[in-house]
C-alpha cells in the first residue's frame, strides 16, 4: 500500500460536519503559561492539532472522537465534549 | 417535559444494548439513548469478539448477527527491525465452538440494537445526553438539550471517556497511566486473497497480536484481524508512555504498516476507514465506583478490560456487564427500591461473574506488560537467535545454546532477567 497522509486518511471517512459549533475550544492562556509538553500536538491520531503563530489551534472537523488529547492535556486546557448529537464521525464499520 | 420511564441507558454500545434487550424482555419500559445518528457510529474496537456470553441473551446469535469471521487461527508476533517470529495456533475446531468472531461494530452494534427495538427497547439516536439528573443523592434521570427525562434506574453505558460517570464523581479524570490509545485502519481486500494470503477457508480468520517493533519499542502492541473482506489493522500504545517518548501515534500505525512482514499481508488494499479509540487498560486499579443510588456503570465507561498478551479482551466484559446490570434493576423491582445497597447487588454479581474474577486473576498484567524488555530485547533476540539459526555463510556453526547465550547478550539481556520475567510472566498472566 502506498503511504498515505493523515489528511488522505481523514478524506476517507465520513463525518456529519456540525458547521459553527465546535466541540473543541483550546485555552491558549493556559497553554502559554503552564504547558510544557504540549501533548495535544503529537498525540492526536487524526492530528486535529496544530501551532500557528504560537497558539495551538484544534482543526476539529476531523476529530475521531476518541479523546486521547483531553486525557494526555497535563494542564486540562483543553475542553473537549462529543460534538452535538448526530454530529462529528460516522463509523461505518468501526 | 418529565417523562418517567422504567430504565434510561446512556448508549447503544454492547453494554447498553445487552442491558436494553434484558429488560425490555421482562417487559420493562426501557429508553436507550445513542449520540449517534445509529446504534454503532461512534463504536470502535480492534476487534476480536469472544461472544459466548452473548449467547445467554441470544442463543446462536452468529447465524444472524453480521460477525465477519470465525477465528481460528491466533498468532503472536514477536516483530523486530525487519524480521517476525511467529507462534501460530491454528485450531479449524475453535469455529465449531463459536468462541471468537472478528467484528466490526458500525455493522454489529447496529444489528444488537435492531434486536432491542424489536424487543420493545425504545432506541433514541442522535442524542447526546448532557447530565445525569440527581435528587438528594439519587439519579433520577437524564438531560438531554431542554429535554429532562425521569427513571427508576439510569444505566451509565457511555464509552471510555463517561463524561457522565466523571461528573457524578464514580470515577476521577483517567490517569494517562491507565490508558491506552488504539489506532485502527480498515483495509480492503478481495475474500479470495485473504483467503489464500492467510491460509483460511470459508469463512474462518486469523487473529495477530503483535509485540516490539509494532509500538517502535513503547509498551502496547500491534494487532491484525481477518474480516469478511477487509484486514483490521492498528497499533495500541500506553499513554503514558507516548506521552514520555513524544511518540506520535499516527506515525506509528503508518511506520508498521509498511513494515517489511505486514506490508505484503495488506499489499493492494485499500483504505476504507481511519479510526482510533482510548482503551482502559488498567485493570482493576482503575475500576471506578460501579454503582450509586438509581445508577449503575457498565462496560468501558467502568474501564473492564483484560490484557494478557496474547487476548485483548473488552467485549465480552461489557455485554456482561450490562447484562448483570439488568439482573441488578428486575431484582431491585421486586422491592421497588433503587436505593443505594439495592444498586450495590451489581457490584457483588459482578464480583461474583467472570468480570471481575478475570480481571483479578490477571492483576497482575498490566503491570507486566509494562517491561521495557517486552518490546526491546525480546523481540531482538529472538530475531537475533533466529537469523543465527537459518543464516549460513560457510562459517562453521556455534553450538545452539553457546548462540543463544551470545544472542541474549547482543540484545542488552541477561540469563537472570529471562528467568526473573519469566516468573514474573507465569504468576501474573
Amino acid at each position: 500500500m502506498k503511504r498515505m497522509s493523515i489528511t488522505e486518511k481523514l478524506a476517507v471517512n465520513k463525518y456529519e460536519l456540525d458547521e459553527g459549533h465546535p466541540h473543541i475550544e483550546v485555552k491558549n492562556e493556559i497553554c502559554a503559561r503552564l504547558c510544557k509538553t504540549k501533548a495535544c500536538l503529537f498525540v492526536c491520531p487524526a492530528g486535529v492539532y496544530s501551532e500557528q503563530d504560537g497558539k495551538i489551534v484544534a482543526d476539529w472537523a476531523g476529530c475521531v472522537e476518541c479523546g486521547t488529547c483531553r486525557a494526555a492535556c497535563p494542564e486540562q486546557a483543553l475542553v473537549w465534549e462529543y460534538p452535538r448529537g448526530g454530529f462529528g464521525i460516522i463509523y461505518r464499520f468501526g | 417535559m418529565d417523562e418517567k420511564v422504567d430504565v434510561i441507558i446512556v448508549g447503544a454500545g454492547l453494554a447498553g444494548c445487552a442491558a436494553a434487550l434484558q429488560l425490555a424482555r421482562e417487559g420493562l419500559e426501557v429508553v436507550l439513548v445513542e449520540r449517534g445518528p445509529y446504534a454503532g457510529s461512534k463504536n470502535l474496537s480492534g476487534g476480536v469478539l469472544y461472544g459466548r456470553v452473548l449467547e445467554q441473551l441470544i442463543p446462536e446469535y452468529w447465524r444472524m448477527a453480521p460477525v465477519e469471521r470465525a477465528i481460528t487461527r491466533e498468532v503472536v508476533t514477536f516483530l523486530g527491525e525487519d524480521t517476525a517470529f511467529n507462534m501460530d495456533f491454528r485450531n479449524p475446531r475453535l469455529a465449531e465452538s463459536h468462541n471468537a468472531y472478528s467484528v466490526l461494530r458500525g455493522k454489529f452494534d447496529r444489528w444488537l440494537a435492531d434486536q432491542c427495538e424489536e424487543a420493545g427497547v425504545m432506541l433514541v439516536t442522535g442524542i447526546k445526553v448532557e447530565r445525569v439528573l440527581v435528587r438528594d443523592g439519587k439519579a433520577v434521570g437524564i438531560l438531554a438539550g431542554e429535554d429532562e427525562m425521569l427513571a427508576d434506574v439510569v444505566i451509565l453505558a457511555d464509552g471510555a471517556n463517561s463524561f457522565l460517570a466523571e461528573q457524578l464523581g464514580l470515577r476521577p479524570r483517567f490517569d494517562t497511566a491507565h490508558l491506552a490509545v488504539g489506532v485502527k485502519e480498515l483495509i480492503g481486500l478481495p475474500r479470495e486473497t485473504i483467503e489464500e494470503r492467510f491460509n483460511l477457508s470459508g469463512d474462518e480468520g486469523a487473529a495477530y497480536g503483535l509485540v516490539g517493533y509494532a509500538t517502535r519499542g513503547v509498551a502496547g502492541g500491534g494487532f491484525l484481524y481477518t474480516n469478511r473482506e477487509s484486514i483490521s489493522i492498528g497499533v495500541v500504545m500506553h499513554l503514558d508512555e507516548v506521552i514520555e517518548h513524544g511518540i506520535k501515534p499516527a506515525e506509528v500505525i503508518e511506520d508498521f504498516l509498511a513494515h517489511p512482514c505486514i506490508e505484503p499481508l495488506i499489499r493492494g488494499g485499500k483504505l476504507l476507514e481511519y479510526g482510533a479509540h482510548l482503551v482502559p487498560e488498567g485493570g482493576l486499579a482503575m475500576l471506578p465506583k460501579l454503582s450509586m443510588a438509581g445508577l449503575l456503570v457498565t462496560g468501558d465507561a467502568a474501564g473492564l478490560s483484560v490484557n494478557n498478551g496474547f487476548v485483548v479482551r473488552g467485549m465480552d466484559l461489557a455485554i456482561a456487564s450490562g447484562m448483570l446490570a439488568a439482573q441488578t434493576v428486575l431484582q431491585a423491582r421486586e422491592k421497588n427500591d433503587f436505593g443505594e445497597e439495592a444498586m450495590r447487588h451489581y457490584n457483588q454479581r459482578m464480583e461474583e461473574s467472570f468480570v471481575l474474577k478475570d480481571m483479578r486473576t490477571y492483576a497482575g498484567a498490566p503491570a507486566f506488560m509494562k517491561n521495557p524488555r517486552l518490546y526491546h530485547q525480546y523481540p531482538q533476540f529472538l530475531s537475533r537467535l533466529m537469523s543465527g539459526i537459518y543464516q549460513h555463510d560457510g562459517q562453521p556453526k556455534a553450538h545452539l545454546y553457546t548462540l543463544a547465550l551470545h544472542s541474549l547478550k547482543e540484545s542488552g539481556l541477561s540469563v537472570l532477567d529471562v528467568a526473573r520475567d519469566g516468573w514474573k510472566g507465569v504468576r501474573s498472566l
